[in-house]
Formats: C-alpha cells, sequence, structure tokens
C-alpha cells in the first residue's frame, strides 16, 4: 500500500513537470517558428529597408515597417498618458485610503474590467468613441486619439494591480516613521511611499506598454489602418498587430513573410520592454 | 476519488475522439466531398450555391474555404483542391489552367446618404484614392477633408479596384484601410464625409452608391457593358474536371444556380 502511494506522489509529481516544461516548450516553438518564418526575409531585402523603410506594398516588393514602428510607439505612449495617471491614482486610493469594503467592492471589478474580451472594447469604440471625436474634434474620428483612450482604459487592471502591489509592499514601519515625523498622509505618500515603490510602478506602467503595444483586435477596428506616419492625433494609423492581422488572410509568398518579420520585430520589441519591466521588479525585491 | 479520475479522463477521451473522427476524404456511406478554396469574394457565395446543391444531392458534401484568390490558385495547381475560387483575372504562369466564369460583379464606389455628391468620373475617383483630391469642397460640397477607406494589399477587391479604376497609380499612404466589403460598408455608412469602394452584391440603404462617368451600377447597366468597374468571380480548375465536381459547376451554371446568385445582387447569365 505504502508502495502505492508513494508511487501515485512520484507520478503525479513527473506530470506536473512535464505540464510546466510543456509551456516552455511553446514559447520556444514560437520562438523557432517565427524566427525561421521571418528572417529569411530581413536577409532578402535587408534589415535597413525592412525596419527603416517608409514604404509597406508588400505584392510590389516594399516592406518597410518603419511608420508602423512609429504608430505602435505613439498609440502606446498615448495609452499611457491616459492610463498611467488614473491608474497610478486609483491604485493609491486602494492601497492607502480604501476601506475594507471599497477594497472588496474595486478589486473584482477591476478583475472584470481586466476580463473583457478586446473586440468588446473595439466595438465601443468605433460605436461610441470615433464618432464622439470626428464631431467634436474633428478627421475621420478613426485616429491616434481615439485608439490612444480606448487602449488607455484596456491597460489600467495590469497598471493598477501590479503598482498596488508594490505600494502595499512598501514595509509599514516607512509609514510609521513618517508620521512620526509629523507628515500628513499625503506627504507620506508624495514623499515616502511612492519613492520606495518606484521601481514597481514603473514595472506596472512597461507591462502596461507591453500589453498597449501587443493588442490588435481593438486598434484595427478603431486605428483606421492607413500606412502614412500620424501628422496630427486625429489623423489615422497602421500598428505593428494591426498589419499582421489585416493582412494574413490573402497572403502568400514573400508577402506572407512579410508579415512574420513583422512579428519579429514586434517580439523583440516586447522582449525589451518586458526585460526592462522584470529588471525593475528584481531591484524592488533586491531592497 | 473516482470522481477527480474521470474529470481527467474524459476530457483526454473526447480529445482522443475527435483526433480519431474520420477525415472529411473517406466518410463512409458512399458520400463524395468536393473540396473548394480561393477568394473571400467569391467564398459567401459559393457557400449558399453549396448549400442549395446538397438539399437535393443528399450523397455530396461540399467543403468550401477562404484564403484568398492567389492561395486557391496556388491550391489548385498542386491539386489539394477539386475547384479555386478567384476574383481576378489568371496571371502570367497560371494561364495553364482552366477559367469557368460563373458571374460577374461590380464594384461600387460608395458614400454616405448625406452627402450629396452623386456623380463622379472615374479620373476624379482615381485622383481621390491617389491623394490629388482631398477635399469635398474640390468635388462641389463642403469644405472638408475626404475620408477615403480602401482594402487591404493582397485583397482581390483592392487589386480589381486598381486594375480597373487606379490603372498603375498608386492608392495613397494616408487613405484608411480595413479588412473585409463590411466594415468599409460599415465606416462608410457612419462616417458622412467617408468614401470606399464594395462588392454591388453588399450595396444597401446604409451607403449610397455614386455612378461612375455618369452611369449608375446596376446589374442592367453592367450587362450592357456600359458601367465599367467590373470584375469576373471565376472557378479556376486544372485540366480535365472531376465528373463529380462537374455536376456542381453545371448546377451553378443552371439557371436555378443563376438565380441564386442574382438574388445575391450578381450578374449572372439569365435575366
Amino acid at each position: 500500500m505504502i508502495d502505492r502511494t508513494v508511487f501515485k506522489e512520484r507520478f503525479v509529481k513527473w506530470v506536473l513537470v512535464a505540464f510546466a516544461l510543456s509551456s516552455l516548450l511553446f514559447l520556444f516553438l514560437i520562438f523557432v517558428f517565427i524566427l525561421s518564418e521571418g528572417l529569411p526575409l530581413f536577409h532578402k531585402i535587408g534589415v535597413k529597408n525592412i525596419i527603416f523603410g517608409f514604404k509597406w506594398a508588400p505584392t510590389k516588393g516594399y516592406f518597410g515597417i518603419f511608420p508602423m514602428i512609429i504608430s505602435s510607439f505613439l498609440v502606446t505612449i498615448g495609452a499611457l498618458i491616459i492610463g498611467a495617471p488614473m491608474g497610478l491614482s486609483c491604485a493609491i486610493y486602494l492601497s492607502e485610503y480604501s476601506g475594507k469594503k471599497m477594497k472588496m467592492f474595486l478589486k473584482p471589478a477591476l478583475e472584470l474590467l481586466a476580463g473583457i474580451p478586446s473586440v468588446v472594447f473595439g466595438f465601443l469604440g468605433v460605436i461610441y468613441i470615433v464618432p464622439l471625436v470626428r464631431n467634436y474634434l474633428g478627421g475621420s474620428g478613426f485616429s491616434l486619439i481615439s485608439t490612444s483612450l480606448v487602449l488607455g482604459v484596456m491597460i489600467l487592471p495590469t497598471i493598477i494591480s501590479i503598482s498596488f502591489d508594490a505600494l502595499v509592499s512598501v514595509p509599514k514601519t516607512y509609514r510609521e516613521g513618517s508620521a512620526a515625523m509629523g507628515a500628513t498622509k499625503w506627504q507620506t505618500i508624495y514623499k515616502v511611499i511612492i519613492p520606495s515603490a518606484k521601481s514597481g510602478i514603473l514595472a506596472s506602467f512597461i507591462l502596461g506598454m507591453g500589453r498597449a503595444i501587443g493588442e490588435t483586435m481593438a486598434v484595427i477596428m478603431i486605428a483606421g489602418n492607413a500606412l502614412k506616419i500620424p501628422g496630427s492625433i486625429l489623423d489615422p494609423l497602421r500598428t505593428l498587430t494591426g498589419n499582421i492581422a489585416l493582412e494574413l488572410a490573402y497572403a502568400t509568398g514573400d508577402h506572407r513573410l512579410g508579415l512574420f518579420s513583422t512579428g519579429v520585430v514586434l517580439m523583440v520589441i516586447i522582449m525589451i520592454l518586458n526585460y526592462v519591466a522584470n529588471f525593475g521588479i528584481k531591484r524592488k525585491i533586491a531592497k | 476519488m473516482r470522481l477527480r479520475h474521470w474529470a481527467i479522463i474524459l476530457p483526454l477521451l473526447c480529445v482522443f475522439l475527435v483526433s480519431c473522427s474520420p477525415n472529411s476524404n473517406d466518410r463512409p456511406g458512399g458520400k463524395h466531398t468536393i473540396t473548394i478554396a480561393g477568394s473571400t469574394s467569391v467564398m459567401p457565395f459559393t457557400e449558399k450555391l453549396a448549400e442549395h446543391f446538397m438539399v437535393d444531392h443528399k450523397n455530396f458534401i461540399i467543403d468550401v474555404q477562404g484564403g484568398g484568390s492567389t492561395a486557391g490558385i496556388q491550391a489548385v495547381i498542386n491539386r489539394t483542391v477539386d475547384l479555386g475560387m478567384s476574383s481576378r483575372e489568371l496571371k502570367e504562369g497560371e494561364k495553364t489552367l482552366n477559367t469557368i466564369t460563373i458571374c460577374h460583379d461590380g464594384i461600387v464606389v460608395v458614400v454616405h446618404p448625406e452627402n450629396p455628391v452623386t456623380a463622379m468620373g472615374l479620373d476624379q475617383v482615381r485622383q481621390i484614392f491617389s491623394g490629388r483630391i482631398s477635399n469635398w469642397g474640390q468635388l462641389g460640397w463642403k469644405n472638408r477633408k475626404i475620408d477615403a477607406v480602401s482594402r487591404e494589399e493582397g485583397s482581390g477587391t483592392r487589386s480589381a479596384f486598381e486594375d480597373l479604376v487606379m490603372k498603375g497609380k498608386e492608392i495613397n499612404d494616408a487613405t484608411m484601410v480595413q479588412d473585409s466589403n463590411g466594415s468599409v460598408k460599415e465606416v462608410v455608412a457612419t462616417d458622412p464625409y467617408a468614401i470606399g469602394y464594395i462588392s454591388m452584391g453588399l450595396v444597401d440603404k446604409k451607403v449610397k452608391p455614386v455612378a461612375i462617368d455618369g452611369v449608375s451600377p446596376s446589374i442592367k447597366t453592367i450587362k450592357s457593358g456600359r458601367y465599367k468597374i467590373v470584375r469576373p468571380f471565376l472557378y479556376i480548375t486544372n485540366g480535365e474536371l472531376d465528373p463529380k465536381a462537374r455536376q456542381f459547376v453545371d448546377y451553378v451554371l443552371s439557371k436555378e444556380g443563376q438565380t441564386i446568385l442574382k438574388n445575391e445582387g450578381l450578374v449572372g447569365f439569365y435575366d
């Protein structure tokens, strides 16, 4: 009987190990496939002509994605300008001011917000935000500002939950020390808590950026997908993710490889962002 | 304890059963499978035809897939499908294949219903999409930027539009891009200053068709050859057609099949 129990324990352990490794395997496979499909075109067309090329006409042999790289960063920064102050304020309220009851209500609400599918955000954006922008600000409404607004809301849960964790993990003694010096609550938050949670808060912004830059469905629906670098916040734009999803259906040959190359660039950008964010979080733990 | 085992075994069993289900090609009961792939413009109509066809021909299974004209033609060359669908003429290097024209489709330039502009010259349409004309004031309406909407690179509708309207001129980079006829229509239906182009079969009250060079798009003007922005919907075959697939093609070309296409807003061979 004991043998059987021991065997069972071991069996369960190995099954879990296999599943744990399988997620690593998937990551590895995705890497291999994207690189093996995307890199040949870099070789053929030239890295410079793809990354710094201004013209995208894959059926005619032009694969420049520079405008899309810029556009991706523009919407991401726009989303951050809108989402970061809101998210950080919410996190500060949750960790410093709100009572238990409020927290019990707000936290699940935020989780719900995180769970809303992006196509729903896109749909609401097309129905409400796009006409609003068109009527009151001008342009077609399919624009940098509409996309930034919607993405700003979409990255809220990421920013709030990670910066909340960072704020909560500031030791209680800091707060007590500050209060003992005669500081008010806001002075404590502003001068003590935020500076000591700084790296975690920055990490939350960077992960929010990662979320915004990878968002596809909502962006395709709202951004207008024009190839030009937007000249104003009312101009349409096309992001890297949008480019892949828009053209995938019909792409063959080099066109298809061009989309994979877009994927390679996107992957590198997201890897850098994640690396920077992890660096921030690690420093916090080391402290 | 036993329940927990089942919780693991049942999903596994399901996966196993699904993966073991017979391939469509050797389905039992003497059913014939016809695979068709290609243009997403032709696909919805082929699906409709296949539905009607399978009602009368119970022993047929018609598998219709998208992928785009080029992918469909490639699949015919590789003989991975019985029939290819294309919304463009064959290019050099594809000319060894046979084409069957099943109907014609007009591409219609559409604007918002509130837009007072009802007619344009073909050259004006070209100038709008190449960026030379960018203001509705230049066409005799408000002084307001034109929100031009195009289709994505690789789309059959776009390449037909490029051939028939742009004629070598490039579509401007600042033009918005949507990834289906439906979303182009949605944008034009909601933005009063938009202009786009869609398949004639999809035009309804939400958008207003524009007359080109004095000819408004309709089945009649397309048949008489006066409306020029027309593309063929083709079925592509490689060599002799398999007799089973032949039966389906004959049905499509029959009066019954053509009536279905006509009801969908396409231009068939009968009146």
